[in-house]
């Protein structure tokens, strides 16, 4: 595989490997968080109709949240 | 025996006027036992990252009836304005997608430290405009301070919703004078106005204190979740509820200095 080929986002704090020029519903399709789930890009809200067409970039800093328990 | 009138907060109408979190709960099924106890309409909760897998790969949704619950979504956690709109942005989405009527509303924290857990006064106001241009309907978690309170409400805030003492911290309601001040100024022209005394709560009479003061609703989460028997509490909580709503529109007797016999001073058999 061609290293080139490859980018780096940070997901949750991790960093995560991905394939230039996956958007965000293939880091999704991926990661497949159990619904129901949000997400964000850069501190930005992602609607989940926009996922298909956010490319991600090299860097960007994703967060895919649920609901805990909280007062 | 007791139907207190429901409470209405801004176009959303409860049957009951206690609030309880869903935090803390050594296990999800006791959380559900205990909101079944309490009676509450109305439960929160916190937007955190998603785990890849838990041990059980279960959800919190899956103990809560969303058909039957009404689910607050807080901004616990933050610190800043940007990152209280942030979680309140994703909140919303999540809600959305389970059809809750929780959707559109938010409780609103942003706190100063981690070790009070105080409200940040300049913070909250800031996050809570921009939530109202967002088109959220915002519940106010703030200190006890009647003058910001008052900032609040004009602000556009839902609900203001002072802390009887620090979270989680079990003292009850540590300036009920303030609190009865927030009560009169917020009230003034516009007596269904709802303040709900949110945090400190350590037992049943601390939420019948706030209710006697005039308080439409208690926010708690503690309370119930670490008590020793969460299920007995809940209940306990409940009835505080009713008997302090039912107290505040009794009318109490002024406090005098001394004693006024409530037997008959004639007639008795001593001289």
């Amino acid at each position: 595989m061609n290293v080139s080929e490859q980018i780096e986002v940070t997901v949750n704090g991790e960093t995560v490997p991905l394939e230039a020029g996956a958007n965000l519903a293939r880091l999704i399709a991926i990661r497949q968080p159990r619904p129901p789930f949000a997400a964000e890009i850069n501190k930005r809200h992602i609607r989940r109709t926009e996922y298909a067409n956010i490319a991600l970039n090299p860097g960007d800093k994703i967060e895919i949240v649920t609901l805990v328990g909280g007062g | 025996m007791i139907d207190p009138a429901p409470i209405k907060i801004g176009n959303r109408s409860f049957r009951s006027r206690l609030f309880v979190g869903t935090g803390k709960y050594p296990t999800y099924e006791l959380m559900r036992e205990c909101h079944t106890a309490s009676g509450c309409d109305v439960v929160t909760v916190a937007v955190r990252r998603e785990r890849l897998y838990d041990k059980e790969n279960r959800n919190i949704l899956d103990f809560i009836d969303a058909k039957r619950y009404t689910i607050l979504p807080n901004t616990a956690g933050c610190f800043t304005a940007e990152d209280a709109v942030r979680v309140a942005r994703l909140g919303r989405d999540i809600l959305e997608q389970i059809n809750n009527p929780g959707a559109s509303w938010v409780k609103l924290e942003v706190l100063s430290d981690p070790k009070t857990l105080l409200p940040e006064p300049v913070g909250t106001l800031e996050a809570l405009t921009t939530l109202k241009r967002d088109g959220f309907d915002v519940l106010v978690y703030t200190s006890d301070d009647p003058a910001m309170a008052r900032r609040l409400k004009e602000a556009g805030a839902t609900s203001v919703m002072p802390a009887g003492s620090p979270i989680g911290s079990g003292q009850g309601v540590l300036n009920p004078n303030n609190i009865r001040i927030i009560l009169e100024m917020l009230k003034a022209g516009d007596p269904d106005y709802p303040v709900i005394v949110d945090a400190g709560v350590g037992t049943a009479s601390d939420v019948t204190i706030a209710m006697e003061l005039g308080a439409d609703g208690v926010l708690l989460n503690t309370g119930i979740a670490s008590a020793k028997d969460p299920v007995a509490m809940a209940k306990a909580m409940a009835h505080a509820i009713d008997a302090g709503y039912l107290a505040a529109r009794a009318g109490r007797i002024p406090r005098k200095l001394y004693a006024t016999a409530s037997s008959p001073t004639e007639g008795t058999i001593v001289y």
